[in-house]
């Protein structure tokens, strides 16, 4: 009994939060959000450097072989910088489902994406994609990319996608699409985390009626609710990496959705009229944590799946 | 990183679990706050000692079988699932012993423990007073010095005083240097619940018994060898008893993961697609229960502390048992008001947001010490 990351997985977590840290990834989505994707695709590489996208890929086919808790390790720290583009897509999801050369090229750094209807029914930045598929009931398929439409996450580009051919697969897609559902649970526990720290500093320095607004019960008690909800959290993302049956992964997608978005709300409402502008950099983790929270899987389909795990068995 | 049983730790799992089920009782007991409860929860520590289960983490001199925390969450687990019954001694084994452990002599770790893990001498917590409550630390009740005798003589009132009314010790402060600041000057008392001037009052808890009582003091003595900790450090050595409370020690998951697979076991029976939600919250959260305690024992084999993390740890548990509660008895739907066993743990599950400190202190712990926000003025001092 070891739950605690070890030294080696903290030192990779750490790493890549230094080198996001260095990477004023405020500019990077902003730029990506309207339309400038040159500097997040110069963060891609780097990133896939330090084997982001290669994680989910055996050895022999050119990945790191590591376990789901690097990836989460890696999508926290993703999460926490908002850092854009088809991350979970291409690292979590096709990583694990495709085959062959594609998935070589993917742990060399490619940018791919894919649509899976119906719990992801668009390619999530095809724009900048090499390649693009989409989940079919006989497997992946490449698609080719049809319009764009408009998230609530600015960094986000979506795109309607129509199959093509049939595309080499590992035929995993079921467990593709639960390291995708951990993967966005994780990235949302980094958000969480990002926003309840913003939220902290600001309450330390805005002062009404003579004192720092953080020192009042009504602010401390909505902080406080939000660090217990992460703290809980997080060892359901680590016990899904741990052992990622369909019900842990849900329970962590669950769980890290609610605890990221009372970050998100309780950030807002902490931060006042400042947090609810776009000029002021929370509005990119707010966005992004409502469309996480639906993304790869609602609660509700999440919710659906653990009852049905239970009452069934 | 794992969530591996060892071979030993599954052996001793496998001998809690053989051994529970050949002695939990059939029916639940009656409960431990009326007379026969009382007797009937008492014979069952003696049995739960005489294999050794009733401190399984202490050490073998005390009855126990020196079981590392993991073996303790694990018995806990097992315990519970078991259905077994609740533990009259909790307030001793759980709140107390760790103290006495950390701050007892030797004399007293002698005098105190065995009988404390037997079951033969039950400890009643004495800790709030009528004027302090969460402000635990204007506590008004005295101890004199009396140099002659050796001790000192203890006058006053506390009150919700768990276990009260039957227990044989009982545990708390008392200011024994009214000069020194709020909380310098207390002094942690350990007492037998029948010394001359103590007398007890009986309050009836919302379920009608007498879970708690009202302890007043009128000239109590108490020897120099029946004070825990240094005269006048009272506060410190109180304090780990409340990071205990909060923590680990006497909620553990076993209790909640029962619990939950109990309410899924009862909404299989009566199925309401209204209700799934609640029940899956339910079943996550006593799951992100069981996973975080992994986490803390962890920390705490590796040389961690509990600190702050113990508020965290006890707003989540005690809502969680709240939640837990009334989603049975909404499954139950009109027969939610009639007597069973989830209405008792539902009336007994009210009472966590309030002891061990009110989950509004808690989340000012929380605020304050993980955070880091500025503390709030108080208001006037004494």
């Amino acid at each position: 009994m070891n739950f605690e990351l070890t030294d080696e997985q903290r030192a990779f977590g750490d790493a890549l939060d230094k080198l996001l840290v260095s990477a004023d990834t405020v500019a990077v989505a902003r730029a990506w959000a309207e339309g400038d994707t040159g500097p997040g695709l110069a963060l891609w590489s780097r990133l896939a450097e330090q084997g982001v996208t290669a994680l989910l890929v055996p050895e022999e086919a050119g990945g790191m072989d590591a376990t789901p808790v690097e990836l989460v390790v890696a999508f926290e720290a993703l999460g926490r910088h908002a850092v854009p583009g088809p991350w979970v897509e291409t690292a979590a999801y096709l990583a694990t489902e495709l085959a062959g050369a594609a998935r070589e090229a993917i742990a060399e750094g490619a940018v791919a994406t894919v649509a899976v209807p119906p719990h992801t029914p668009y390619a999530l930045d095809a724009d900048v994609a090499a390649q693009v598929y989409v989940a079919a009931s006989d497997g992946v398929r490449t698609a080719t990319v049809g319009e764009q439409v408009g998230s609530v996450d600015l960094a986000r580009h979506l795109f309607r996608v129509e199959a093509g051919g049939v595309h080499d697969t590992a035929d995993r897609a079921a467990e593709a699409f639960d390291l995708a559902a951990l993967a966005t649970a994780a990235q949302l526990l980094g958000a969480g985390e990002r926003v309840l720290a913003e939220a902290v500093t600001y309450a330390k320095q805005r002062r009404q009626f003579g004192r720092e607004i953080g020192s009042y019960q009504a602010i401390k008690h909505q902080l406080a609710d939000v660090r217990i909800a992460l703290d809980f959290a997080r060892p359901l993302v680590l016990g899904a990496a741990v052992e990622p049956t369909p019900r842990a992964v849900s329970a962590a997608k669950v769980m890290a959705g609610d605890a990221a978005y009372l970050a998100s709300r309780t950030a807002l409402q902490v931060h006042g009229a400042i947090g609810y502008t776009q000029e002021f950099d929370l509005s990119i983790w707010i966005t992004k944590i409502r469309a996480l929270v639906t993304a790869w899987g609602t609660p509700a389909f999440h919710r659906a799946r653990i009852l049905q795990s239970l009452v069934g068995a | 990183m794992d969530l591996q049983l060892t071979e030993s730790e599954l052996a001793f799992q496998a001998e809690a679990r053989a051994w529970l089920a050949a002695n939990v009782p059939n029916e639940p007991l009656p409960s431990m706050d009326t007379e026969e409860g009382w007797r009937l929860h008492q014979e069952w520590e003696a049995r739960l000692t005489a294999d050794r289960w009733s401190v399984v983490s202490w050490p073998k001199s005390y009855h126990g079988r020196e079981a590392s925390l993991v073996e303790w969450v694990i018995f806990e687990e097992e315990y519970y699932r078991a259905g077994a019954p609740g533990r009259v001694s909790q307030n001793g084994i759980f709140l107390l012993a760790p103290i006495i452990f950390d701050h007892g002599t030797q004399e007293q770790q002698d005098r105190f423990l065995p009988t404390m893990a037997s079951g033969e001498k039950i400890w009643a917590q004495c800790w709030s007073e009528p004027e302090a409550g969460s402000d635990l630390a204007s506590l008004k009740s005295t101890a004199r010095r009396d140099d002659e005798r050796g001790g000192w003589v203890l006058n006053g009132q506390k009150i919700w005083c768990s276990r009260a009314s039957y227990a044989h010790w009982g545990f708390g402060l008392f200011r024994s240097d009214p000069s020194a600041q709020k909380h310098a000057g207390l002094t942690y008392f350990l007492f037998p619940m029948d010394a001359e001037g103590i007398t007890v009052r009986p309050i009836a808890q919302l379920d009608g018994e007498a879970g708690f009582a009202e302890v007043f003091y009128d000239d109590v003595f108490v020897p120099d060898s029946d004070v825990l900790g240094a005269p006048g450090d009272g506060w410190r050595v109180a304090m780990s008893t409340a990071g205990n409370e909060r923590g680990l020690s006497l909620r553990s998951p076993g209790r909640f993961c029962a619990a939950a697979d109990r309410l899924v076991d009862l909404y299989r029976e009566r199925p309401d697609v209204r209700m799934g939600d609640a029940v899956v919250d339910a079943w996550i959260k006593a799951e992100a229960y069981r996973l975080y305690t992994w986490g803390t024992v962890t920390r705490l084999a590796d040389g961690g502390e509990m600190g702050a993390a113990g508020s965290v740890n006890k707003v989540w548990w005690s809502e969680l048992d709240i939640a837990l509660h009334e989603t049975a008895l909404d499954l139950l739907g009109p027969e939610a008001e009639v007597e069973s066993r989830w209405l008792d743990g539902y009336t007994f599950a009210l009472s966590g947001p309030i002891y061990a400190g009110t989950n509004e202190i808690q989340r000012n712990i929380i605020a304050e010490r993980i955070l880091g926000l500025p503390r709030e003025p108080k208001g006037a001092q004494r």
